[in-house]
């Protein structure tokens, strides 16, 4: 398989949406972590929802 | 918010939390599958192996402007139920929408590059895709402006519609602009001339590239909604604070 | 009706009074196109290829200036709330409001492009394509600009946020005025289709805009 005299200009493109789409998942990874903790926090300092239901409890 | 309201969330919450992982594997699959078959492609005889960046710059701008249209039938929701489910649905999609924007563009600059000589052309697409770029930072800049979330949903949600009407305008003013100003010697795609062999790869990629914005909206979207939680918590905690200490206690008082 | 001409005629009078501020978007515009030789060089036979680019742009910047005022001031002495709740539709108030902006902060832009021409040593066809361009065009400004101000006063955010949401808004204004223009003064094409096509966008967003700004109001300010 060769990419002829624009090889680089090929690899570079596909690195790229490799790399968007990596730090998209991260990103959204990393977030869901930070606010289940932040949540699963205020329901160990004694907050709980108006339902009565814990907001972790999501499955 | 209500309770009737909060049911809805919950229930989604639950739904996505069991379909996510098929949809991610599905993803997976489809993608790779997709780049097994670009990168088996044949060379086209006019652009060599540089076609083979089509099959990732051509999904990205089409999801930019699906994007864009997931995030206006949103914006109904907004408007005219006032669904808090569809906040969230417009906020979430709004980064990812600029992600496969900002992807078509630099994929775009990368093939213009050794087609055009040049890695930026004033060319018709390119362009519009640019303002639809600057049009996703705007929107990102208005949810991010205000704190009330339901408020910069409502400002949201005009913009989007707006924006909505106003992208065929500007698609059209820009074509007719650059008609005015192009110089003949630039390459172009003929669309319908698009042989079998580029077709189904293309095809394959638009579609994995289509399940991965659905993963990583859902999963956006259930972030959103955790996010909310804990503004709403966060909120009955200040105010059971500010409770417990009496209103005159100067401890209490916010800062 | 005869309510909604007292607004249009109360917004104009504030407007042009002391403290109104719209005439100094005039001053604006003046100010931008000075400034311009200054950046490319006196050349003469340069400012005549760029002028109503030039011209067109400063009008832009100008009448996105203006339009921070237009609903703001009215939601901080409490007459919003009473235009909102008012027996004229949100819409029609809307639309006399804009109308009335353009009047007293538009039209003085097209009165003033003569003068600046003669700056731009344009010539007199050329001063007068690219007035009437900008009479066709300055009102699509003001209407679609109305919907970023009306977003800015509910989120209690103008300036900088106002001009990145609507700029790219106006990018057909800008490109079909000054396509009109050119083609007025030297260009291959003929006048008549890119200034129908000019006004045409100003129709469309007498339509759009008012709607858009209402439902922008009406949700927001609650």
């Amino acid at each position: 398989m060769s990419f002829g005299p624009y090889a680089s200009f090929i690899v570079t493109s596909y690195l790229a949406a490799a790399l968007v789409v990596v730090l998209l998942i991260a990103w959204i990874a990393l977030d869901y972590r930070s606010q289940k903790r932040r949540l699963r926090e205020l329901e160990d300092s004694g907050v709980s929802r108006r339902s009565g239901r814990s907001a972790t409890d999501i499955k | 918010m209500k309770l009737s309201d909060l049911a809805n969330p919950t229930r989604f919450l639950s739904l996505t939390g069991r379909l996510l992982p098929y949809l991610a594997a599905a993803t997976a699959i489809v993608l790779l599958i997709g780049l097994y078959l670009s990168a088996t492609a044949p060379d086209d005889y006019q652009q060599g192996a540089t076609v083979k960046i089509m099959f990732i710059h051509v999904p990205n701008a089409w999801l930019s402007m699906f994007v864009w249209a997931v995030m206006s039938a949103a914006a109904l929701g907004t408007l005219v139920w006032r669904h808090p489910l569809a906040d969230v649905a417009a906020k979430a999609a709004a980064p990812i929408g600029a992600s496969f924007t900002f992807l078509a563009l630099v994929t775009g600059s990368l093939w213009g590059r050794p087609m055009w000589g040049t890695y930026w052309e004033w060319d018709a697409r390119l362009t519009s895709v640019l303002i639809l770029f600057l049009m996703y930072l705007g929107l990102m800049a208005l949810w991010r402006a205000v704190e009330d979330p339901s408020r910069a949903a409502r400002a949201a949600a005009v913009l989007t519609l707006v924006g909505a009407l106003n992208l065929p305008i500007i698609k059209f003013s820009v074509d007719w602009w650059n008609t005015l100003h192009q110089p003949a010697s630039v390459f172009r795609m003929g669309g319908s001339t698009l042989d079998r062999a580029f077709l189904i790869p293309l095809l394959v990629m638009a579609v994995g590239f289509t399940l991965l914005f659905v993963t990583l909206h859902l999963a956006a979207m259930r972030n959103e909604i955790l996010r909310r939680r804990v503004r709403a918590l966060q909120m009955m905690q200040a105010r059971a604070s500010a409770s417990e200490l009496g209103p005159a206690s100067p401890a209490s008082q916010p800062a | 009706m005869t309510a909604l001409a007292a607004l249009i005629r109360r917004d104009i009078r504030i407007a042009l009074r002391v403290g109104g501020g719209a005439l100094i978007g005039v001053l604006f515009f003046l100010t931008v196109v000075v400034l311009m030789p200054f950046a490319v060089g006196p050349d003469l036979a340069l400012l005549t290829r760029l002028g109503p680019a030039i011209l067109w742009l400063g009008a832009l910047l100008a009448s996105l200036l203006t339009l921070d005022r237009l609903f703001m001031a009215d939601h901080e002495d409490g007459s919003l709330d009473l235009i909102v709740m008012g027996r004229v539709p949100l819409e029609l108030a809307c639309a006399g409001k804009a109308l009335a902006h353009w009047l007293a902060a538009g039209l003085p832009l097209v009165v003033a492009t003569p003068v600046l021409g003669l700056l731009l040593n344009l010539d007199l066809l050329a001063t007068a394509a690219v007035a009437l361009t900008l009479l066709a065009g300055t009102p699509a400004l003001t209407f679609t600009g109305m919907i970023g101000a009306a977003l800015a006063v509910t989120l209690h955010r103008g300036g900088l946020l106002l001009a990145v949401l609507v700029l790219p808004l106006s990018i057909p204004v800008l490109i079909f005025g000054v396509a009109a223009s050119e083609a007025a003064i030297a260009g291959p094409l003929s006048f008549g289709a890119p200034f129908s096509i000019l006004c045409a966008l100003s129709l469309v967003s007498f339509v759009v805009g008012p709607f858009a700004a209402a439902a922008s109001l009406r949700h927001g300010l609650d």
